[in-house]
């Protein structure tokens, strides 16, 4: 059986190697905060951490994890993590929230990578996540708050 | 036998049902239980208080507001209890709120459609609020032995001024439970001004959760020893499962089980397919893979959109079938007018595309079942569930989860009833999650529809003659299938003195329903670009032009429909936001104005767009205004839901469509229906224009008028009329 490292503990999982992670995740271990939406990579909702990077679980099959850290919504954290949900909550972006999960995750990335990122480069990092809802302004709005509440005033 | 008794706290409700009930049930329609003041059957524990279904406060000081509706991203859950919070005099920060089940005789309607929630809930819920803090000021009057009218509150506390007496309402509630419940039309309500929780920007009360993964979702639901199921329903609508390959299905691995279900004909009931179920939902995604199904399709297959418009332009050239509205003299307008304008429109059908797909998870045993689904319509799928399984529908229990969006596809309860029947075939928990697949080729689609209008102008700009002729789909000639009809009262029918609005159908074997903002969506649309072209001929100001003709609306309107002095209001407040025919812009740039009154709401919007000579199409801003009468209750879910709503409408228009082939959906993910992304987002200006008229809903009327108005912005930026939607069909390059 196959070890994958998840918010920093180890499981042994019986999932078949072509599983996708996601059904690793929601099906066998219970994590359901990384969510379904299409299967194809295509809305983001499934978006965890892999080494750091964003990646869609529901491509991802679990041979393509092997020791590398996944990170998933319910392990998250650190000052990006910390800043991005302390503004979507601040700036109630919530609306349905099955997309939000995935676009926290996104954001966190983006966040690590460009702590102050414009317009642009939100452009580029979110366009992958859909939200059914339409809340891209508070999203948008809540990434900079979020950056902001990071950057050290002068 | 029913395995959800009613407690033995009948006596006490029964009193105040009498008491409470009867004025509601006279006032409000939706509220037509006299239910609506029965104690919560929740198991009470010593010396709770309960005055009605909707709150409960425990000796120890905890308050819980029950949250009747839906959430479906709509934002009822925070709204709907802080009606009730504002009444009863707490603190929002106080107070725990929990998600109601299914029981409309405790709560009345829980229904998440048509933007009913806050016109239905706005007096109700403050009135169970109020009730609440009367019974618990006439248990401190009481215990003080003053007058209560001496008795204030504040913040859950009862406070007696002149004797310097406060008692909290956990303090209070075992004696307040001994009450009678006040006659109803006693009860008096705050002063507006008063207010402390409606009318400011309250967060979503489960943003927490959404932000942290918690499982909220119906897909997110895990009972014990539940299965995993998937579903495999004909492409062709309604078409039956004959034969499959189970025994090869249910030797792969991971399967428990593999069955066809019998399903009827009724399009929004239990239809045939295949059930595989497994000990994974991707061990029972997988074994569909391998799934080999003979079909019996049926005469939907010779259905398609192509054969829809051949058939409407057909149509076009005969009389119509029947009149919706004929007044006046159209004809002798049209000979006599100084411009006449001719012009056909259609829109496509749409998918709802909920980013949660539908799932349902349910449990049968004994007779009875237990469901846990995110729907919009938990009543209508409890009927739905008890006719087809044959069961009582006391004995169908359902939990209302969150649902990953609505917008109109969760009306429809099919996806409960299969995951109900196929629980019951295989008699253990099944969790049922269809895929996105699934989802797009399996919805209740917004219906094409084609029109051809046709207008006249006089010498003074003035809009003579008004026909539209709708081709729309019928099974019997004379019913609208679902989401398919037109009012022949449309705007601007009713302002014209020659109008004549007619209909003619075709039979349609493709399911249809309500998307956010049903009929109105397309019928914005189709009339609003039509008045734009209408104002260019008369050589009018696109605004000027509607503030004429609604000049010539009658000024007294029955009840429910249009105001015009309402529809006047927003539309000057929005022209005024947005600089409207003050600014000059270069070509390639334009700015285009609609709007609209649906689901009692007034907006007014105008969309500016810019175009590149190679027709690169970014829309740039939305300046959108609205009249939802008297007191925006929660402005920052408000703000929300019409920012969602422009989107909404852009990401409609842009590039979704759903093509009907050979009696099936073309479309099956987000790759060939795709939805806005973030990028493609213009910024939204939100305002409200405050009104004396009665609060009313959100969650749809922002959306119809951004389409139209977009598609003048176009207009406006490069000569291009837009006629059928949507716009990735149109090449909008210009020279």
């Amino acid at each position: 059986m196959p070890a994958i490292v998840i918010n920093g503990k180890s499981y042994e999982v019986s999932a078949e190697p072509e599983t996708p992670l996601l059904w690793v995740l929601r099906g066998e271990l219970k994590l359901t905060g990384t969510k379904y939406g299409c299967g194809i990579a295509a809305c983001g909702a499934c978006t965890v951490h892999l080494d750091g990077q964003p990646i869609r679980s529901c491509v991802t099959p679990l041979s393509a994890v092997g020791s590398k850290a996944v990170t998933t919504i319910e392990g998250v954290s650190g000052a990006e993590a910390d800043a991005l949900n302390t503004a979507w909550n601040d700036g109630d972006v919530v609306q349905c929230g099955y997309c939000q999960t995935g676009q926290l995750m996104s954001a966190c990335a983006l966040l690590r990578t460009t702590p102050s990122p414009t317009d642009q480069d939100i452009d580029e990092a979110m366009s992958g996540n859909i939200c059914r809802c339409g809340t891209y302004p508070r999203i948008r709005a809540a990434i900079h708050a979020a950056a902001a509440a990071r950057t050290p005033t002068v | 036998m029913s395995r959800f008794p009613t407690l033995d706290r009948r006596e006490f409700l029964r009193v105040s049902a009498l008491a409470g009930g009867g004025l509601l049930l006279g006032a409000w329609l939706d509220f037509g239980t006299n239910g609506m003041l029965e104690a919560a059957e929740a198991p009470l524990t010593d010396g709770e208080f309960s005055p009605n279904a909707f709150i409960r406060i425990a000796p120890s000081g905890s308050i819980t507001i029950m949250a009747k509706n839906p959430e479906i991203g709509q934002g009822i859950k925070t709204m709907l209890p802080m009606l009730i919070a504002e009444e009863l005099d707490v603190d929002w920060s106080a107070i725990t709120i929990e998600q109601a089940m299914s029981e409309p005789a405790k709560y009345g309607s829980q229904v998440a459609g048509g933007s009913t929630a806050t016109p239905t809930n706005w007096e109700p819920l403050r009135k169970a609020g109020a009730a609440g803090r009367q019974m618990l000021v006439a248990a401190a009057a009481q215990a003080w032995n003053v007058p209560a009218a001496e008795c204030t509150t504040a913040s859950g506390v009862v406070t007696h001024k002149a004797s310097n007496r406060q008692m909290t309402y956990g303090a209070l509630a075992t004696a307040a439970a001994a009450m009678p419940a006040p006659d109803m039309a006693t009860v008096t309500l705050k002063d507006p001004k008063n207010f402390r929780i409606i009318g400011k920007p309250m967060t979503g009360v489960d943003n927490h959760k959404v932000v942290t993964g918690q499982p909220l979702f119906g897909i997110d639901v895990v009972v014990p020893n539940m299965v995993y199921g998937t579903f495999e329903k004909c492409p062709v609508f309604a078409g039956k499962a004959v034969s499959a390959n189970l025994d090869e299905i249910k030797a792969l691995p991971g399967v428990k089980n593999a069955f066809i279900v019998d399903g009827g004909t009724v399009l929004n009931g239990l239809l045939s397919g295949v059930a595989i179920l497994a000990d994974t939902w991707w061990a029972a995604k997988s074994a569909r893979t391998k799934l080999k199904v003979t079909w019996e399709e049926g005469a939907t297959a010779q259905q398609s959109s192509a054969a829809f418009k051949a058939k409407a332009i057909e149509l076009f050239t005969q009389a119509p079938a029947r009149a919706l509205r004929a007044d006046g003299d159209v004809n002798g307008a049209f000979a006599a007018a100084t411009k006449t304008v001719e012009a056909t429109y259609e829109y496509p059908f749409l998918a709802h595309a909920t980013l949660e797909p539908q799932n349902c998870t349910a449990s049968f045993t004994n007779d009875a079942i237990e469901i846990w689904a995110p729907t919009q319509n938990p009543q209508s799928g409890r009927v739905l569930v008890s006719k087809t399984l044959g069961i009582a529908e006391k004995d169908v229990a359902i939990h209302i989860t969150r649902s990953g969006g609505g917008f109109g596809r969760r009306l429809n309860n099919d996806y409960m009833v299969e995951a109900a029947m196929i629980a019951k075939l295989a008699g253990v928990p099944v969790k049922l999650l269809w895929t996105r697949e699934d989802d797009i080729r399996h919805d209740f689609y917004r219906p094409a529809g084609f029109h051809k209008l046709k207008g006249a102008v006089d010498a003074s700009g003035k809009l003579t003659a008004w026909q539209n002729h709708f081709v729309t789909f019928s099974n019997n000639g004379t019913d609208f299938v679902p989401s398919a009809g037109m009012d022949g009262t449309e705007f601007p029918s009713l302002a014209v003195a020659n109008r004549n609005v007619s209909v003619s159908t075709m039979p349609l074997g493709v399911p249809t329903g309500y998307l956010r903002a049903p009929g109105s969506n397309a019928l914005a649309f189709v009339n609003e670009s039509f008045i734009d072209e209408l104002a260019h001929a008369a050589r009018k100001d696109p605004l000027q032009f509607r503030l004429e003709l609604l000049a010539q609306l009658p000024t007294e309107t029955p009840r429910g429909a249009m105001v015009p002095s309402r529809m006047k209001g927003v539309l000057e407040q929005v022209a005024q936001k947005s600089g409207w025919g003050t600014r000059k812009l270069p070509k390639g740039s334009g700015m285009g104005i609609a709007a609209y009154f649906s689901h009692r709401g007034y907006f007014a919007e105008v969309v500016e767009v810019n175009v590149s000579r190679a027709g690169a199409l970014t829309v740039k801003k939305v300046w959108a205004v609205g009249d939802v009468g008297s007191q925006i209750i929660n402005p920052s879910g408000a703000m929300n839901q019409v920012e969602g709503s422009v989107i909404d409408g852009i990401g409609e228009a842009l590039a979704q469509e759903i093509t009907i082939e050979a009696g099936r959906a073309k479309q099956s993910n987000f790759n060939d229906f795709p939805l806005i992304r973030l990028k493609q987002v213009p910024v939204i200006d939100v305002s409200f224009r405050i009104t004396e008229y009665p609060p009313t809903g959100m969650g749809e009327p922002a959306l119809p008028p951004v389409v139209p108005a977009l598609c003048n912005a176009i207009f406006a930026a490069t000569g291009k009329r837009i006629r059928s939607l949507p716009l990735t069909k149109h090449n909008l390059s210009w020279a």
